[in-house]
């Protein structure tokens, strides 16, 4: 009955998964990876550019939703710094044009590991908050680093700077239907990235975290690294998305690269579409970023945030759990 | 041969609170110890301080001829030291199965060649539900289980990690006295498997039948350890409980 000795705990081995579920898991992967293509396919047999202004914005939000859910669904941690992860990740691509201007997919990588980094250095620095007080260290993370671009002159301070971005793109055409095609790429792999924790063994460990920490602790589960973990990866996707946006707008300054739109945005769509499965963040992103396309077109611009927020009142009190919630009761 | 496990005087404050106070316990190899004291005498505190939950400030402990001192929760769960909550405290998002998955993924998971295939994890959370009848409640939420269900998952989960010394902390509180009894004949069938238990509790009845030595708690200090029988009537155990 007993196995345990001596020295083992330091050890903390993956157990392989199994080749069907390793069958499963890349078969996923190719059929997000199909979707991005033929929803970029799609786009193009619109024959309108704008399909794919407003597209991008769509799929963006599918990775920043994806990203905060990795961390606040399957952890429980709340975080209202979004805008902080993807402005650093848009500044660190202009950062990099103004210095040595390299393939935007090189520029992602490198948004991600900044990114990625300062979520990692948030996490250390906030391991000992819960609940609402991480949430407001995010927060009050996001305006800090808000102040430090703004009087960063390198960047353009807060006057802002012009990013001059490529007509077109040998094969793909014009440019921002490359940013269209990258950015559904880069959905279809933050996707597959939140499915693959969720049945593996890392993802039992953030439920338990989201459950009861000390308990979590009494089971083995090492929370502390668990959290560093979850912050990380949920930094490095936001800054992902953020890293193409300087290329996207073309001018960029930090009221529009620090939006409080992102934050509130990557908040309600996994709210809305369900916080517990990878699903959740796309169905709710998908469905909140286009009403708000929409609502820009026909409307006005300035609807937006009352649209959400009306959603996400409603949401709140009809289905808590969002639509996957709906979705789930109804199955006997 | 060393004891299983070894504090030294060990002290935890709350602030000005003195919770306990040079405490020194060996606990040996196979044995049933009980531990009694009246409300607040500091016995879930010492588990925590025991189990890493709580840091103490003084004094230290060895387990299995390991310094646990500084170690966290997680490393001394995996090390052999399980520990059930005195409030139950399962994972309520998961299902019963999948909260025994947690120490089977990452207590014994995490020792040398105790990973786990999806299969054998299966097999091993079901035999462990059927050891304490829940076998039938696999697939349901921890919040559709009544009290005793959810006690005896809480010990399942702990025996998960195959222990080397389990510490149930008043896992029959408020059950009725058939419910003790299988709750009491669970830990002495574990006892046999060869694992060594502290057992925490106040109905006496369960504690006197258990235990093969009895220690006594009051208001942070140890005032008695010894047979069961020879410490019910020590004076000083008299007076704390009864008054004079």
């Amino acid at each position: 009955m007993r196995r345990g000795d001596k020295g083992s705990a330091a050890r903390e081995n993956v157990a392989a998964p199994a080749p069907s579920a390793a069958r499963r898991s890349a078969t996923f992967l190719a059929a997000a990876v199909a979707v991005a293509l033929l929803a970029f396919l799609a786009a193009r047999s619109v024959g309108n550019d704008y399909v794919f202004f407003a597209g991008y914005v769509v799929l963006q939000y599918i990775v920043l939703a994806t990203a905060w859910n990795i961390l606040g669904g399957y952890t429980g941690y709340v975080n209202f710094g979004t805008a902080a992860f993807f402005a650093a990740g848009a500044y660190s691509s202009v950062v990099l044009h103004k210095l040595v201007p390299l393939p935007l997919v090189v520029h992602i990588l490198v948004g991600g590991l900044v990114s990625g980094l300062i979520g990692l250095g948030v996490g250390y620095l906030t391991l000992r908050l819960r609940g609402v007080f991480f949430s407001i260290a995010t927060l009050a993370m996001a305006v800090v680093m808000q102040t430090l671009i703004t009087n960063w002159e390198f960047v353009g301070g807060s006057r802002g700077t012009y990013v001059i971005r490529p007509a077109a793109v040998p094969i793909v055409g014009d440019y921002i239907q490359y940013l269209f095609l990258v950015m559904a790429l880069l959905a279809a792999l933050a996707v597959w990235v939140a499915r693959q924790i969720e049945g593996s063994r890392l993802g039992y460990g953030f439920a338990t975290i989201r459950d009861d920490e000390v308990a979590a602790e009494a089971s083995g589960v090492p929370t502390l690294r668990l959290k560093l973990i979850a912050t990380t990866v949920s930094g490095a996707f936001m800054g992902m998305a953020g890293a193409p946006y300087p290329y996207y707008v073309t001018y960029l300054d930090p009221a529009s690269g620090f939006n409080l739109a992102y934050a509130v945005n990557s908040i309600a769509m996994p709210l809305v579409g369900g916080t517990a499965t990878w699903a959740g963040p796309v169905i709710g992103a998908i469905l909140l970023g286009s009403i708000q396309q929409l609502a820009t077109v026909t409307i006005s611009s300035a609807l937006n945030l009352l649209l959400v927020g009306v959603i996400l009142v409603g949401f709140v009190i009809a289905a808590p759990n969002g639509i996957m919630g709906l979705l789930q009761k109804r199955r006997p | 041969m060393a004891a299983l496990l070894e504090v030294r005087d060990l002290s935890k404050r709350f602030g000005g609170f003195v919770a306990l106070e040079g405490i020194d316990l060996d606990v040996n190899q196979g044995e049933r110890l009980g531990l009694i004291g009246p409300n607040g005498s500091g016995k879930s505190t010492l588990v925590n301080c025991l189990c890493g939950t709580l840091r103490n400030e003084t004094g230290n402990v060895h387990f299995d001829g390991l310094a646990m001192d500084g170690l966290s929760a997680h490393r001394r769960a995996r090390l052999g030291l399980a520990r059930s909550f005195q409030l139950p405290r399962p994972f309520p998002s998961l299902s019963i199965a999948d909260n025994l998955r947690i120490p089977l993924l990452y207590v014994v998971g995490a020792r040398p060649g105790g990973g786990l295939g999806e299969a054998a994890l299966e097999a091993r959370a079901g035999e462990l539900l059927a050891m304490v009848g829940l076998a039938d409640k696999a697939r349901r939420l921890p919040g559709d289980l009544t009290q005793i269900e959810m006690r005896k998952l809480e010990l399942a989960r702990a025996m998960a990690g195959e222990p080397k010394l389990l510490i149930a902390d008043e896992a029959m509180a408020g059950l009725s006295p058939t419910e003790v009894d299988d709750i009491l004949a669970l830990l002495a069938q574990l006892n046999e498997a060869g694992v060594t238990i502290i057992l925490i509790e106040h109905i006496m009845r369960a504690v006197m039948n258990f235990s093969e030595r009895l220690v006594v708690l009051v208001a942070g200090h140890k005032i008695a350890d010894g047979k069961p029988e020879d410490v019910i009537r020590n004076a000083a155990v008299v007076e704390a409980y009864l008054g004079q």
